[in-house]
């Protein structure tokens, strides 16, 4: 057992990979069997990452989740700031430049409107509960936008570990209600043909919420919705941790 | 190659951590301003210059692809690292940011939609293009 802990402790970025292979493969087994994919796999595994997270805080009583067990160390490294803005920035190849003209002036206006909203919203909520520092206020309003730009923003700002993590559900209770209430609110908003599916995607931004919602809509609006979508992550990365930020602290004094 | 893929993706983060840092200090705040986003305009910007100017072959593809499709994961992994047992104790505040800003962004969709509904010619999209990929 000792040799073996040896070799996990000496290989850990490995290892990381298998927990968080594991972890995955976990994930999507819940979500085929259980929610017949109306939940997608990503969102139930960011979740079950999360309870890890609190498991580890709670046997260790540190701050650092999972990554404060040694075992989990490649965890730490996966997760860390270096990887995690590499493969962030991977998900830009791939958008192509006649696509955001395509996308036009509606996916332009829900993005602006979609990112800057949810920002001003998130942002109150954390003020309305005591939070008065602008740090504080824009990693959650950061993570009213999704579950990636919280983290990148709380990090790149220095927030403290729990309000990125913080930020991190604020994300993820937006990816799960878009994924499970968009065939309710379908009609209602008038969700049943490509275009509005494009001011869809822009608003809600969450990709993984916003195709899981709209395949369990009509799946044929998929690809409208996830096109403006994955503008969004990026144009909240971009946003949240320089203009909104400033301007919170401006507004903050 | 592989390699050119990957180094490529390396160029951009650190040349748009780099901007990030540089903004920071030009504005006086302690932070990274806006670098990831910095990073993700200079690889839309550089793929496609390349592609324009002698292609990327399947091979530099999938060394930015692998990082691409590695990004859940990644998320994942930054997910149980959180100081999720301290953010506990203020959990109600992540619920009600998240899902309020969902309903207030699903309240504007009808709105947005008519904005853009009075030009036709933002209408009548074909199906989806290929893509370059």
């Amino acid at each position: 057992m000792r040799a073996f802990i040896d070799v996990i402790e000496r290989n850990n970025l490995l290892a990381g990979f298998a927990v968080i292979g594991a972890i995955v493969w976990l994930s999507y087994l819940i979500s085929n069997r259980l929610t017949r994919g109306r939940v997608h796999g990503s969102a139930i595994a960011i979740f079950v990452g999360l309870v890890l997270a609190w498991i580890g805080g709670v046997v260790t009583g540190g701050e650092r989740g999972l990554a404060d067990l040694p075992v989990f160390g490649g965890v730490a490294l996966l997760g860390g700031a270096m990887l995690r803005d590499f493969a962030v920035i991977a998900t830009a190849y791939g958008v192509d430049i006649a696509e955001i003209k395509k996308a036009g002036v509606s996916g332009t206006v829900s993005l602006l409107v979609g990112v800057v909203g949810s920002f001003i919203v998130g942002g109150a909520i954390g003020w309305i509960f005591g939070y008065r520092d602008p740090v504080s206020i824009t990693t959650l309003g950061a993570g009213a936008n999704t579950f990636i730009v919280g983290p990148i923003t709380g990090a790149a700002i220095g927030a403290s570990s729990e309000l990125i993590a913080l930020s991190i559900a604020a994300g993820l209770t937006k990816s799960i209600l878009v994924m499970t209430a968009t065939p309710f609110a379908a009609r209602v908003i008038g969700l049943d043909n490509p275009q509005t599916a494009m001011v869809f995607g822009g608003l809600m931004g969450t990709t993984s919420g916003v195709s899981g919602g709209l395949a369990a809509t009509d799946p044929k609006l998929v690809p409208y919705g996830a096109m403006t979508a994955t503008f969004y992550t990026g144009l909240g990365c971009l946003l949240c941790p320089s203009v909104l930020f400033l301007a919170v602290r401006a507004l903050l004094g | 190659m592989v390699i050119y893929g990957v180094a490529l993706l390396a160029f951009c983060t650190i040349a748009g951590l780099y901007v990030g840092d540089l903004l920071g200090i030009a504005i006086g705040v302690q932070a990274n301003v806006g670098g990831v986003g910095f990073g993700m305009l200079l690889v839309i910007l550089g793929s496609t210059w390349l592609m324009r100017r002698e292609g990327i072959t399947p091979a530099t593809a999938q060394g930015i692809g692998f990082w691409n499709a590695i990004y859940i994961p990644i998320v994942v992994a930054v997910a149980a690292q959180q100081n999720v047992a301290g953010a506990l104790s203020g959990g109600a505040v992540a619920i009600l940011a998240g899902a309020l800003a969902v309903v207030a962004c699903a309240a504007l969709v009808p709105a947005i939609d008519r904005l853009s509904r009075r030009r036709p010619a933002a209408e009548a999209r074909p199906e989806r293009a290929p893509v370059a990929s």
